[in-house]
């Protein structure tokens, strides 16, 4: 690991005037210090957050409020959380051990990096931690890699699961910077990689997340998340699905439909969602829906199973949270 | 945001006085702030019991319990975490006796090699006191962030069980 500077910062004005002349904020760690072992990251002035008021879980108004420095644990077992939110609870509880869980922060989940094999391989190409070094996993070992939302310059997917579900449940985020806050949905955080991958999301360095805001409703309550991936438990998504609905007399009136695993973002799926509203909930309604899901797909050389796992994953997730099965 | 393959230049880093209270006992140190809170228990308090598997958040043989809560020593900078309650393998046995969940590691025959184990079991007690150990496949679940190359899952399983019950 390279050397660097750790300070702690006392109050969110402190820890944001840091970041604005060079320092990066830490919180859990547990993407940032793996990396910065591999040298892919090379930050030389750490600001240590965890001391920030930014950690509690609350109602306000007909909103769910989580600080961004809660942890998945802690957010997993609130009961407002799974109350209100238990598509949310059980996003976070598939996303990761129950020990990274408990060290693992809501706001460095969304800014977690990228799990591409390349990204971590010094002595392979990378645009996204190298800037126009090339694409390895292009034409290399793309099984893992995304079928949405690619360009020649990267194909990494999105990791973080908890992201698939918030964009799926139209969730904000607040985030401060040095001179003002700003409010915006979560979908909006995350850039799709074009031609400049290295640059992942729309807040700058200096920008704070303060807490992640997700409105409550009726959806909540139908509402599922489905991860299929090589093993049971404590492994990334191969695909995955957020879907969230309300019925009204036998037919769909609201269905948000999100997808990980799959896309350079987390990915939502308003064309399936489309065709779904007004339909009664049945397996032949459902499957035609979730083959939209692959309009303008680009698989690669190992990752054509997505194209046939995509739409499957859509269906039963829209089932379980529809109550067929 | 990624940086140029070059590093920053910058200057040695001045060294953190750190204090953390370990298995019971107040310990001050001065630390680099490179250091994971795995490395200051192996390599400069001795207590080796913990592990390295993976050092990167992969297997689980390096799980303590820092305030209560089971977690990933590599993963940390150990200079965040000053005046933390840290608890290791080596501060289950007390006056003699090993820990109830000690003894069903061996009862249960729940280790083969033995390197996964002290992560095993300070998982375990994690699992035990969130409440997540009413049921084999609920302890499979959630003892899952713990790999053993060996396989002696079945007997982990059953141990945390026992143990569970027991207390």
């Amino acid at each position: 690991m390279l050397p660097f500077s750790l300070e702690r910062a006392n109050s969110i004005e402190a820890a944001i005037a840091v970041a604005a002349s060079g320092g990066r904020f830490i919180a859990g760690g547990t993407t940032l210090v793996d990396l910065m072992r591999d040298e892919v990251e090379r930050p030389a002035r750490l600001i240590d957050i965890n001391s920030l008021p930014l950690e509690g879980i609350r109602v306000e108004g007909q909103e769910l409020v989580i600080g961004a420095l809660a942890r998945m644990s802690e957010v997993a077992a609130n009961a407002d959380v799974r109350r209100h939110h238990p598509l949310i609870a059980e996003s976070l509880i598939e996303g990761a051990s129950p020990q990274i869980r408990n060290l693992a922060s809501m706001g460095g989940n969304l800014l977690q990096r990228a799990r591409c094999p390349y990204f971590r391989m010094l002595d392979a190409p990378c645009n996204k931690r190298t800037p126009n070094s090339g694409c390895s996993a292009l034409h290399g070992l793309n099984a893992g890699s995304a079928i949405l939302g690619t360009s020649d310059y990267c194909v990494a997917t999105h990791p973080s699961d908890v992201a698939v579900a918030l964009v799926a449940l139209e969730a904000t985020m607040r985030v401060r910077g040095p001179k003002s806050e700003r409010t915006f949905p979560v979908e909006q955080l995350f850039r799709l990689p074009n031609d400049t991958p290295h640059l992942e999301h729309t807040i700058l360095p200096s920008e704070l997340i303060m807490d992640i805001r997700v409105p409550i409703g009726p959806r909540g309550q139908n509402a599922r998340y489905l991860k299929v991936r090589d093993r049971a438990s404590y492994e990334f998504a191969l695909v995955s699905a957020a879907v969230a609905l309300t019925q009204e007399n036998g037919l769909l009136k609201h269905v948000r439909i999100a997808v990980g695993g799959v896309g350079t973002k987390p990915w939502r799926l308003q064309s399936c969602e489309a065709a779904l509203i007004g339909k009664k909930l049945d397996r032949e309604s459902i499957e035609q829906a979730a083959q939209l899901s692959l309009r303008g797909t680009r698989p690669l050389e190992h990752n054509h199973y997505k194209v046939d796992l995509l739409p499957r994953t859509i269906v039963r997730a829209l089932e379980m949270a529809g109550g067929l099965s | 945001m990624a940086q140029s393959s070059k590093p920053a230049a910058v200057p040695a880093p001045a060294s953190d006085v750190v204090s953390f209270i370990i298995n019971g006992e107040p310990r001050e140190l001065s630390l680099d702030p490179r250091q994971s809170l795995l490395d200051v228990l192996r390599e400069r308090l001795d207590l080796t019991g913990t592990k390295k598997g993976c050092n990167q958040g992969a297997c689980g043989a390096c799980t303590i319990l820092v305030n209560g809560k089971r977690i990933l020593a590599c993963l940390t900078l150990a200079s965040m975490y000053s005046g933390a309650r840290i608890e290791t393998i080596e501060g289950l046995e007390k006056d003699g006796e090993l820990h109830p969940l000690q003894r069903a590691f061996i009862e249960h025959d729940g280790l083969q090699c033995g390197f996964c184990t002290s992560g095993q079991i300070m998982s375990g007690l994690g699992c035990i006191s969130e409440g997540h150990a009413s049921s084999p496949q609920e302890i499979q679940y959630w003892m899952s962030g713990n790999i053993c190359r060996c396989g002696a899952y079945p007997g982990i399983v059953a141990a945390v069980a026992d143990a569970a019950r027991r207390t």
